[in-house]
């Protein structure tokens, strides 16, 4: 894998004409490696549309630069859009058309001579050959969300941006649009991915950007992000109701901070992993109380997420 | 190619786009060419036996010229759903992130759009000479009518792009819609601007709308007593003329520009 940087932004700042103070990006940083695919992680109006749009010469940034592949966002839009895909937050394709029809129409405005051939192997790819005769109109939110990426990728991009793929799917949709996601990425594509849902990150991405009110303020692997948190948490899960009172004051000398009950299940944060699994072990063993569940695990990137952007309880 | 053969055959895959609208949902198109010939047949049967058409000839030879002129004004509304549609469902913002020609989003809508009008004016006709509606100054000059028709809905077609591009949403658009009515009425559609209370006549003979349908009467040889009445109505074939420039000197860029700041 080359270490060459397909996207670069840094200190991008972005005001919405008319849009609240602070909103939208402020001074925004990120550097994606060609070839992974890098989760850009927030809660709703974090600013991950906007990072999209500005990325994908869609929007003007107010300053600090933006490059794709070597090419500036704002001077060379044209040779960006030539290396980019862009599946964008709502599904974007015509909704009267059939599936194949769509893909025809993106085939013919990406100049591409084989529009026939390729609208058939992309719908071949993302399972849509039963389906595509048929209006867009009469697809379910998965199928539509496949053709969409479909429609992003008829001429193979460079980078390829995806906007909260699965934001209002089911599972099983959502599982589509993952293995897309995955197939995509084994084919050399770099992928930048917004996201709410953790899960998704941790699924998907390489490495994950934690974006909040406009700014990166976490970023690393997964694990690294996990690690960050530090300790990780001893899970224990009792038969007893009348055992939590007990049991969290048999933990208390081994917590590295505040323990979280919730119902019959204890949580303690931990430093030290094995000596503090065996010693809780055997403090239980004394005390006569079998757990159902004693586990040792990372934090959840929620976790992670809940910490770093400040709306931990 | 080169960029203006790219620009065409881009413009033309997005025009191809509405067409393949009309096979998908036939019904629907068909309902909007027919929608005019509707309120032709109402407003020919409700007011024909009432208006007391100029030498004894049919009310049809007043009504089918404004009817004409009526089908271009509302052709805006399905300019503006159009564009609206398509920004707001993010369609838009697909064509924007394509190595495309950017004039061709904005040029396909427009050819699409005045293939849509030609169709609406044929059926119009075919419909108007089965009620005895009739040209009498030879084909050339039906010609020049069909064509001063067209240029109008090409400047409302500017109009409606940038209505389209700036309310973003279909609410608004509704809005639009209902505003068109009266603009429609208050015009020489359906009667003489002559029999209006003069104020009235005033606003509805300065209506670009009355200038087209009375220069088309006239260029038809259909008898329009607007026609003679006052400045504005003798010189009408003018005004049809200046009016649809002003609107595209005024909305053509303006679109442009709008299309343009979608980046802002
Ligand atoms: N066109 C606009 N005009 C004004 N403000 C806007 C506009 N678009 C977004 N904003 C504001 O900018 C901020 C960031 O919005 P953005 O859409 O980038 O967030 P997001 O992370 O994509 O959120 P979501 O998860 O809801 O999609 C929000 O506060 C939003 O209200
Ligand atoms: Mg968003």
């Amino acid at each position: 894998m080359t270490t060459e940087r397909v996207i670069e932004a840094a200190g991008v700042r972005k005001n919405y004409k008319g849009g609240t103070d602070g909103a939208g990006l402020n001074g925004f940083d990120l550097e994606v490696t060609a070839g992974t695919v890098t989760g850009l992680l927030g809660p709703n109006g974090a600013g991950k549309t906007t990072a999209v749009r500005i990325l994908s010469t869609l929007l003007e940034l107010d300053s600090g630069t933006a490059t794709i592949a070597g090419f500036d966002v704002r001077r060379q839009g044209a040779e960006v859009r030539r290396r980019i895909g862009l599946v964008g937050q709502y599904a974007a394709v015509d909704e009267v058309l059939t599936g194949r029809q769509n893909l025809v129409m993106f085939g013919r405005l990406n100049h591409l001579r084989n529009h026939k051939s390729r609208a058939d192997e992309l719908l071949e790819r993302f399972s849509l050959t039963e389906a595509a005769d048929q209006a867009v109109s009469k697809y379910s939110g998965g199928m539509r969300r496949r053709l969409d990426l479909a429609a992003s990728l008829i001429v193979a991009p460079r980078v390829l941006f995806v906007d909260e793929p699965t934001t209002g799917l089911d599972p099983a949709g959502r599982m589509e649009v993952w293995s897309a996601v995955r197939q995509l990425v084994d084919g050399g594509t770099t992928v930048l991915l917004t996201t709410q849902y953790l899960e998704e990150a941790d699924q998907l991405a390489n490495r994950i950007s934690m974006l909040k009110e406009g700014k990166v303020v976490a970023e690393g692997t997964p694990d690294e992000l996990k690690t960050q948190l530090g300790s990780d948490w001893l899970d224990l899960v009792l038969t007893d109701p009348a055992d939590v009172p007990r049991v969290v004051e048999l933990a208390g000398p081994l917590a590295d901070g505040e323990i979280r009950v919730q119902d019959v299940r204890v949580s303690v944060p931990v430093k030290d992993r094995t000596k503090a699994l065996v010693a809780m072990a055997n403090s239980l063993h004394e005390a006569k109380i079998e757990p159902e569940d004693l586990t040792l695990r990372r934090p959840t990137l929620d976790e992670v997420f809940l910490h770093l952007t400040g709306d931990a309880a | 190619m080169t960029g203006l053969g790219w620009a065409l055959a881009d413009s033309w895959t997005i025009a191809r786009r509405t067409l393949l609208h009309w096979r998908m949902q036939p019904g629907l198109v068909l309902f909007n060419w027919f929608f005019p010939v509707l309120m032709l047949l109402l407003f020919g049967g409700l007011l024909g036996g009432a208006m007391e058409s100029p030498e004894g000839s049919s009310y049809y030879e007043l009504l089918v010229p404004g009817i004409f002129a009526l089908s271009m004004l509302f052709g805006l509304e399905g300019t503006m759903t159009a564009v609206t549609t398509d920004v707001s469902k993010g369609v838009t913002d697909r064509f924007r992130s394509l190595p495309m020609s950017s004039a061709a989003v904005v040029l396909g809508r427009c050819i699409a759009d005045m293939l849509d009008s030609v169709v609406t004016l044929v059926v119009l006709a075919a419909t108007g000479l089965a009620l005895g509606w009739r040209w009498h100054e030879g084909l050339p000059s039906a010609l020049a009518a069909f064509g001063l028709l067209l240029l109008l809905r090409f400047a409302l077609l500017w109009v409606g792009i940038f209505i389209g591009l700036t309310v973003k949403n279909a609410q608004s658009v509704t809005m639009v819609q209902v505003l068109v009515w009266p603009v429609g009425f208050l015009s020489s559609t359906f009667v003489a601007t002559s029999t209006m209370p003069a104020w009235l006549g005033t606003i509805a003979q300065w209506n670009p709308l009355s200038a087209t349908a009375t220069a088309a009467r006239a260029l038809f040889g259909n008898p329009d007593p607007s026609a003679t009445a006052t400045w504005i109505g003798t010189h009408a074939g003018l005004a049809a003329l200046i009016a649809p420039a002003v609107l595209i000197a005024v909305f053509l860029p303006l679109s442009a520009h709008r299309y343009r700041t979608l980046s802002r």
